[in-house]
This record gives C-alpha cells, sequence and structure tokens, in this order.
C-alpha cells in the first residue's frame, strides 16, 4: 500500500500570538514551530496502515519554505519512508495550495492520501477536500475511525447528533480528526534514521489566486467580567443579572 | 449585483436549524447591492420546516430531488451546486460538520475560493469580504474573495431577521454525477440530542465535577432549560473517559457560540477558551477565585459547584416556570 501524508509547518499551538507590522500576518519572532497537531493524526494513521497491510510505502510531502525540512524530519522520525519537499511560498488561497498538491499526488500511485482536518495556523478546513475534487477522488473529510479492507475504507466521523458512516474505494483522500488514534512520539532511533532518509526537494509556485488577506488582528478583549458572588447565596444575583442586563434567560 | 445561493441542510427529510440563520448572513451580502438570494434544498420528496423561507429571506426556494438524497451525498450536492454556480457571486453554507465537508468540494469543482467559519460577510465592490477567526481563535482575518466565493458561515454568527420576501418555488435538476463516497447513514448516540454546536444554552463541565456521574447535576441544569440547552466538556474530562468526544468544547474540540455559556469546574485553559470566547455571555462556576476562566466570564461565582449549580437549576426551573 502506498500511502502519501500531507503535512503542514504551524506555530505551537500555545504560541502567544502577536500581529506583525505589516497588519496580516503574525510576527514569528521567537515562536516554536510544530508539525500541524491533526497532521500527526494522519502520519500515525499511515503508519498504522502500512504495518496492517504488512508492506507498503509512506511518504510525507510538505509545501512551503526552507524550514518545513525540519518539520518533515520530525514525521521520518516516527517512521515515515521518505520526503517530498515543494519548495515554495504557501497562497493565502488554499484553493492554490491544493493544486500544487494534487499535482504532485496525480498519477504517482497512491492508495490512500492522508491530511489533516484542519491547519490550526490559518484553520482553511479545505485542502484534503479540494485536492480529492481535483484528483476525482473519494473523499471523507474528518475521520475519527478508518478502516481499510479488500481495497475497500469505512469510516465515521463526528456529525451534529451523531456518528456520519460512510465508504468508499480507494484510491482515496481521508482528511484526519482527533480521536482517529494516538500519534506515537518519535524514538531516539527514529531520529537518528531520520537524518538518513531521502527527502526530494521540487520547486513550485502556488499561484496568487482570489484571497487577499485585508488584516490580521487580535480579538477584541471581553470587557472584564464580574464576580457576582459566593456560593449559593450569589444564584438570585447571577439570575437577576441574566435576565434583566443579559436578557438571556 | 451579487446574488447569494444559500445552500440548506436536510436530514431525515427535516430542514436542519440553522437555515433562517443562514439566509441573513445571504442577504446582508445581497442587500449591499440589490442582488437576490435563492435557497436549495436537496431532498428525496417534501421536506419539513422549509415553508418559511421567504420570510426568512429567500427570494425563491430551489429544489433537487434525487433518491441519492436519502442520506447525505457530498458528490452529488457539489455536481448540483457547480451547476447553478455562474447565477451567483457567492455560495453560503452553514458552518456544521457537513457544510465544511460540502464547502470546499464545491469551490474546487467552481475554481473560486473558500472562506471557512466566518463570522461577518458583506460585499466590497467587486469582492465579497469576510471575517473569520485563525491560529484557533486568537486572531481574527479580514479577507476578500474575489470572484465567485465558498462561505461557510459559522453558526451563531448570525441571528435570523425576518425578511418577507417571496420564497417562489423552483425545480433544478440533478446533473449526472459519479458518487464516489457512500454516506451509508448517522448512528445518534442517545443522549446527544441536542449538539453543543447548536444550542442556544451550552453548561459544560470540567474536572471540577470529580466523577462522570456528577455530570448528572449538569444535565439537570440543562432540562431546567427545557430542550435548548446542551451539555458540553473539556477536553481533560473527554480525555478521561467522562464525557464523549462531540460534546468536547474546544481548540480540539467545537467552537461554540451559544447565547449563554456555563463553565462548570473548568479551570479555563487557552485551548478552553478558543471554543467558547465567542459565547454571547459566559457564566463561570469555580471555587478557585483566581482560576483564568473568570477573566473572560461576564459573570463569575466562585463557591463549590456541587452548592451552586443545584441552586442554580431551581431557580432557572422558577424562572422558566413565569
Ligand atoms: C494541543 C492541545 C489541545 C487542547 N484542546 C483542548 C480543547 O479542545 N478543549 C479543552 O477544554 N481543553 C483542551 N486542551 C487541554 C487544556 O489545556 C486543559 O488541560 C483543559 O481544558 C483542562 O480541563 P479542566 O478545566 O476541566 O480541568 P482543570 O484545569 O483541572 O480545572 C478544573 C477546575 O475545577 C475547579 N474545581 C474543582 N473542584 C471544584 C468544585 N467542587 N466546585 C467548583 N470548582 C471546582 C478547579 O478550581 C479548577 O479550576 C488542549 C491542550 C492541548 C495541549
Ligand atoms: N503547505 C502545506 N503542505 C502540505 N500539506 C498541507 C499544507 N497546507 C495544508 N496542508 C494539508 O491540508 C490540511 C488542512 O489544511 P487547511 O485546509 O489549511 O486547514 C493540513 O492538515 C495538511 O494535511
Amino acid at each position: 500500500m502506498k500511502i502519501a501524508v500531507c503535512l503542514r509547518r504551524v506555530p505551537d499551538t500555545t504560541a502567544k500570538i502577536v500581529i506583525a507590522g505589516s497588519g496580516t500576518v503574525i510576527d514569528e519572532t521567537g515562536v516554536k514551530f510544530v508539525p500541524n497537531p491533526y497532521d500527526e493524526y494522519a502520519i500515525e494513521a499511515a503508519l498504522s496502515l502500512k504495518e496492517k497491510a504488512g508492506g507498503g510505502e509512506t511518504v510525507v510531502v510538505a509545501l512551503g519554505g526552507d524550514a518545513v525540512q525540519e518539520t518533515m524530519r520530525t514525521a521520518l522520525a516516527m517512521g515515515i519512508d521518505r520526503g517530498v519537499h515543494l519548495h515554495g511560498t504557501p497562497s493565502p488561497d488554499g484553493l492554490e495550495n491544493a493544486r500544487v498538491l494534487a499535482e504532485h499526488l496525480r498519477g504517482a500511485g497512491y492508495d490512500v492520501m492522508l491530511f489533516g482536518k484542519f491547519a490550526v495556523d490559518d484553520c482553511g478546513q479545505q485542502t484534503g477536500a479540494m485536492v480529492a475534487e481535483l484528483l476525482e477522488l473519494p473523499c471523507a473529510t474528518a475521520v475519527t475511525k478508518l478502516d481499510i479492507a479488500a481495497g475497500r475504507a469505512t469510516v465515521e466521523r463526528e456529525v451534529e447528533g451523531g456518528i456520519e458512516q460512510a465508504a468508499c474505494a480507494l484510491p482515496a483522500v481521508f482528511t484526519c480528526d482527533k480521536g482517529l488514534n494516538n500519534p506515537r512520539l518519535p524514538s531516539l532511533k527514529g531520529i537518528m534514521a531520520a537524518k538518513k532518509k531521502p527527502l526530494e526537494v521540487t520547486p513550485v509556485a502556488p499561484g496568487a489566486g482570489s484571497v487577499t488577506v485585508a488584516a490580521l488582528a487580535l480579538p477584541p478583549e471581553r470587557a472584564a467580567g464580574r464576580i457576582v458572588g459566593e456560593g449559593a447565596a450569589a444564584v438570585p444575583a447571577l439570575m437577576q443579572l441574566l435576565t434583566t442586563e443579559a436578557k438571556v434567560i | 449585483m451579487a446574488n447569494v445561493l444559500a445552500v440548506l441542510e436536510v436530514r431525515n427529510a427535516v430542514l436542519r436549524k440553522g437555515a433562517a440563520e443562514l439566509l441573513a448572513a445571504a442577504r446582508r451580502i445581497a442587500d449591499a447591492s440589490g442582488g437576490t438570494v435563492d435557497a436549495l434544498i436537496c431532498s428525496v420528496g417534501p421536506v419539513s420546516g422549509s415553508d418559511g423561507l421567504g420570510a426568512a429571506g429567500a427570494d425563491r426556494v430551489l429544489t433537487a430531488q434525487h433518491a441519492v438524497f436519502a442520506n447525505y451525498c457530498p458528490d452529488g450536492m457539489a455536481a448540483t451546486v457547480a451547476t447553478l454556480t455562474n447565477a451567483y457571486r457567492a455560495v453560503v453554507v452553514a458552518a456544521t460538520a457537513t457544510g465544511k465537508d460540502l464547502a470546499p468540494r464545491i469551490a474546487a469543482r467552481i475554481g473560486a475560493p473558500c472562506a471557512m467559519d466566518v463570522t461577518v460577510v458583506d460585499s466590497r465592490g467587486e469582492s465579497i469580504r469576510v471575517v473569520r477567526p485563525v491560529y484557533a481563535g486568537k486572531a481574527l482575518q479580514t479577507v476578500d474573495l474575489a470572484g465567485t466565493a465558498v462561505v461557510a458561515v459559522r453558526p451563531g454568527a448570525y441571528a435570523a431577521v425576518p425578511a418577507g420576501k417571496a420564497g417562489t418555488p423552483a425545480v433544478v435538476t440533478v446533473p449526472a454525477f459519479t458518487k464516489r463516497l457512500d454516506v451509508t447513514g448517522i448512528r445518534t448516540s442517545d443522549k446527544a440530542a441536542l449538539d453543543v454546536a447548536e444550542a442556544r444554552v451550552v453548561i459544560s463541565g470540567g474536572r471540577g465535577l470529580g466523577d462522570p456521574k456528577h455530570f448528572a447535576l449538569l444535565e439537570e441544569l440543562a432540562a431546567a432549560f427545557g430542550g435548548e440547552a446542551a451539555v458540553g466538556a473539556s477536553r481533560a474530562v473527554v480525555d478521561a473517559g467522562w464525557a464523549e468526544h462531540g460534546a468536547q468544547v474546544g481548540q480540539t474540540g467545537k467552537t461554540v457560540s451559544p447565547e449563554l455559556y456555563i463553565a462548570v469546574g473548568i479551570s479555563g485553559a487557552i485551548q478552553h477558551l478558543a471554543g467558547m470566547r465567542t459565547a454571547k455571555v459566559i457564566v463561570a462556576i469555580n471555587r478557585d477565585k483566581d482560576a483564568p476562566i473568570f477573566k473572560i466570564a461576564d459573570y463569575g461565582i466562585v463557591g463549590d459547584l456541587f452548592e451552586v449549580v443545584p441552586a442554580l437549576t431551581a431557580a432557572v426551573r422558577v424562572a422558566k416556570a413565569h
């Protein structure tokens, strides 16, 4: 089984967000970058699918500048066999990035193409499904369960008020949600081995697309709240505020 | 003129809630330029709940009927929408699990940009301008989308507005398409009748509850609100197996924007706040007066939840009885 994992380098989720002088991007000074957390579920799924199939190849594909190679090495250290670095600057238009990724994945013989449910930086939540459409392949998004047998996949995904079940033939695209698995940590041996794994670099140029970032701003601070009181004795005062001031009851 | 197509969500021949809110967002784009709003329903047959769509803002109600729409069929819906989009400047869907699955498929098919979880929509010259949270809610991005745009509007971002439009019915043909993904059904969990992402009131419990059985306290408070409240949870208790993942609020769970959010025994970690900071009113109940949740709560009660929650439940019952 040949499996691709698309990986994005993102700021650590605990990073404090500071807006750069341009007013449209974040200031990256001092920010720690990590593999997108949802892509770690995709990596783990790729590794376990290959293990279950008893063979095959896992490939990590990342679009970005020089720095993504460090992130790709994490995937290689977790056990992915090799990397393809699509060297270029991602577009603010997710469709342009999807086009670049689809162009590389097309005709490369992948049975399964895995993505994260979303990237925690731009929260685009679109790349995987777009790649599938461009490749005219089946796609299930935000899967929390993925079983593959006899060239078919059955999946589960969370929807409002329940779990949706679906099936499709391979090759197919899946985007991975929390709950799918528990990503393994890179072992020391894995980290050493990763240094020697093949990492091919291909220059790409995503188009400008149709999205222009006009502004990036911190969310308005919520007005400082107030402590209504202590213990059950404060409940009547709270009720008064909720009914007459906030008018939500 | 920005004409807008609002793709509505149907489950089991019933229109999902949120249609009127989505139409309000659609009107916001259309009205700025004298455009019209069409609602699209993909279903097998008649759909209950669809009679009020004109009043909620639809100039026309398009129906595309096909046996394949017995379950959600993303391939069929995306193919149908793609045959229509020449007439529209924007396609809007609700940013639910289903809407967010559908939106990028439509966008890729028609070569349009896609913006998810949008909280503000506007038409601006030849572009659609939207605001959406990025960095897990730690920043807000304003983007201009040129050409036809696909926009998923976050539930709760717009309130329904009576619009008194005609809602003229029209039939749309489902084109030939390949069904690549076969959705076989939805297993509804017995508890989650109302989803945290859709409820007007969300009451979430954290590690402070001490034991999974104490969620019963929150269920009772939710019941006192009479069917408009859902029970959520912090990740700490979901990871501990006290609550289902579908109930998790936060960065790796659901983002909710209810009118009232009550955090019970939740400390207020940044990843939790990412999921609920856009609630209209936040109430926190915590015995630690320095808990970070109090920094963003509109109203806080410092105290033992085992004492405060039952008192609140009783008070809500009384208020609701009036
Ligand atoms: C990558 C990442 C993603 C994450 N995503 C999420 C997410 O989506 N959602 C989320 O919630 N968390 C998330 N977290 C976890 C988050 O950092 C916190 O660990 C978690 O939110 C803490 O849950 P809690 O508030 O229930 O527990 P605690 O932090 O342990 O807080 C319990 C609170 O209960 C109070 N308490 C105890 N007993 C009582 C009592 N009798 N009466 C009243 N109050 C009482 C305490 O004072 C305390 O404030 C994420 C973390 C990471 C690293
Ligand atoms: N620059 C990129 N390189 C490789 N994969 C990416 C890139 N951007 C996004 N992806 C993949 O697409 C998923 C969803 O990203 P997004 O649509 O931006 O939220 C991510 O979790 C990755 O799997």
